[in-house]
């Protein structure tokens, strides 16, 4: 790879060990050797399995959950409903304060996604576990259901989840995030063009090859040992202690080898569950996904609707950008709550641009709880944003990578969020980007610099 | 649950087991012989992580029944090095960054091992032919391949 030295050479000090060195991987020898130990490659004498009953319907109403005929089951050694829980309702971002919790470990009352875990059958085998909870009845009320954004939004829409009271995550901010920035309203009515596009995405499985799951095996004195997959090991840790109303000290969470999770890993889904089996039964558990249930119930990337209104100059200054954001967060916050807040710290793109208006919506749907993905709450909105600049070059009949130079934010410029652009390069990368793709442009856009002192 | 006596030679070694009748060659490896480098990705024949070589042959183990390996002659990643020095196609992956989770590594190992073992100077189109039936979810498509240029070269260098 080559590495460009003349940009920003005066900033840059040259004389590092590990920047722009080329190092092994770490893990590597393990890898081509199969000696990497996953999770799924521990096992214990004894070790249980665990199936989760799952929900058949989008939204209804729990009248009775009977597990007689399936505790009878051979092989079968523990059933677990929401009852036995310490703590079933709760919400993975608690721990930085974004509550209310609203999403139970196994439901409790009510479903809200088709899908949902209901009950966990333990049992010696993993096809044990499976015919034992096919045997489980639960009997559903089924509710009216919604799937649709803006339908959430309307009154009168079927309520989602209680424990928020309506369809959408409530900010401190109000129904949605917001960012304010000049006078939008002026902007257009001094704009020769204006644009308003919809974008819309659908959710993407991550789809890792290794699915979801976790091994938990007792260590005596009410001690757990969890062998996870899980990205975010402290939010699962600290979790399960909540969940399971278990102190940290009692449990033990090693993880760090991650079959590919772009993401899907760090809810917390498995581990707590599976560390209640093991408490209640003293034997090893483990509880992995089937590729069936990775596909249809592990988190997905939200789908999202972006709303972008652009006024724009005949000479290529946009001066004026509307956004409004929608976040499908299924029927649990989860990750969602956050993305959305990306989402309207993101939609200005790297541009500056004079007045910004933007809302930023977290609805929630009687679908699959999205949560974390590559860039989540941003990406669907570069996919948005860039199209949508594309269209504003072709509207003004201008080149859109000069229209691009012509908006990017540069060094002091202040961003409709009020940080100062420090450290953009983003011109500099355009240069590089015109060159490597042989999409020349004028040379007074390959004369500019991100870096320019004093404005 | 019938059981079956299954007989096989394993990376070298023999090895007797009793099997429960329908289990996979992948459960046999893993859970009951203890070599966990086949990895269960889909346990439906579509990711490609659990290949082994069976009788020279690039076989799905979550689609082999075990006891119909009696007598077989099967290789595993876990057993490519020998002497603990990695096989070329290990050195390969290796310094070519060609693994990122890892999780696809050792059923990619085995495609390409049995695709150098029939043509040891492969084309890239071969190359890429012979991965097809083993899924990277990491987009380490590139690397892999030139990895597997890479080992052949170096077979070839060695043989000359």
């Amino acid at each position: 790879m080559e590495l460009r030295k003349s940009y920003f050479a005066d900033q840059r000090k040259d004389g590092l060990h590990e920047i722009g060195q080329g190092r092994p991987r770490l893990d590597s020898p393990g890898h081509v050797t199969g000696k990497t130990a996953y999770f799924a490659d521990r096992n214990f004498p004894g070790m249980l399995h665990l199936k989760m009953v799952r929900s058949p319907h989008h939204h209804a109403r729990i009248r009775s959950i009977d597990i007689s005929e399936a505790e009878k089951h051979p092989g079968v050694m523990k059933i677990l409903t929401a009852r036995d829980v310490p703590h079933n309702v709760y919400t993975i971002l608690i721990l930085i304060q974004i509550g209310p919790e609203d999403e139970t470990v196994l439901a409790d009352g009510k479903v809200r996604w088709k899908g949902e875990a209901v009950v966990a059958v333990l049992a010696e085998t993993e096809r044990a576990a499976q015919e034992a909870a096919a045997k489980v009845k639960v009997d559903y009320e089924v509710l009216p259901a919604v799937f649709d954004m803006e339908e959430a939004l309307k009154p009168g829409a079927p309520l989602v989840n209680e424990y928020h009271g309506q369809n959408h995550y409530l900010y401190d901010s109000g129904e949605c995030r917001k960012v304010r920035f000049g006078d939008v309203e002026a902007g257009f009515a001094e704009a020769d063009h204006i644009l308003e596009q919809t974008y819309q995405s659908s959710p993407i499985e991550h789809a890792p090859t290794e699915t979801t799951g976790c091994v938990v095996a007792p260590e005596g004195n009410d001690r757990f040992t969890c062998y996870t997959n899980t990205q975010a090991m402290f939010f699962t840790l600290d979790n399960a202690s909540i969940i399971l109303q278990m102190p940290g000290s009692k449990l033990h969470f090693v993880g760090g080898t991650v079959g590919g999770g772009f993401g899907g890993k760090v809810d917390v889904i498995v581990e707590p569950i599976a560390i209640l089996g093991a408490k209640f039964t003293g034997r090893p558990v483990c509880f992995i996904y089937s590729r069936e249930e990775e596909m249809q119930i592990s988190s997905p990337r939200a789908a999202e609707k972006v709303v972008i209104k652009d006024g724009v100059m005949k000479d290529g200054r946009i001066v004026a950008r509307k956004v409004t954001g929608y976040t499908d967060a299924g029927a649990y916050s989860r990750h969602s709550p956050y993305g959305a807040q990306k989402g309207a710290a993101h939609y200005p793109g790297p541009y500056t641009i004079p007045n910004v208006w933007i809302d930023t919506y977290c609805v929630y749907t009687n679908r699959t709880p999205s949560s974390a993905m590559r860039g989540f709450g941003v990406t669907i909105g570069d996919f948005a944003l860039e199209v949508q600049m594309d269209k504003l070059a072709r509207l003004i009949g201008m080149d859109p990578l000069e229209f691009r130079f012509i908006n990017a934010y540069r060094d002091g410029d202040m961003k409709a969020h009020r940080q100062p652009t420090e450290g953009a390069a983003l011109i500099e990368c355009m240069q590089e980007a015109s060159r490597a793709a042989n999409w020349p442009v004028a040379e007074k856009y390959m004369a500019m610099s991100s870096y320019r002192k004093g404005g | 649950m019938v059981k079956v006596p299954v007989q096989f030679t394993l990376n070298g070694s023999e090895k007797a087991e009793l099997i429960d009748s329908g289990a996979t060659l992948l459960h046999a490896l893993r859970d009951k012989i203890g070599d966990t480098s086949p990895k269960g990705g889909c346990h439906q024949g579509t990711c490609g992580a659990c290949s082994v070589i069976i009788d020279g042959e690039l076989r799905l183990s979550c689609l082999t029944l075990a006891e119909t390996c009696n007598g077989a002659v099967i290789r595993t990643t876990a057993g490519l090095a020998e002497g603990g020095v990695l096989h070329p196609l290990q050195r390969a992956f290796l310094d070519a960054f060609a693994t990122q989770c890892g999780f696809c590594t050792p059923g990619m190992i085995m495609a390409a091992k049995v695709l150098l073992d029939r043509t040891p100077n492969p084309s890239r189109e071969e190359v890429v032919e012979a991965l097809s039936g083993n899924i990277c979810r990491c987009t380490g498509y590139e690397p892999i391949i030139q990895a597997v240029l890479t080992a052949a070269r170096a077979n070839s260098q060695n043989v000359a």
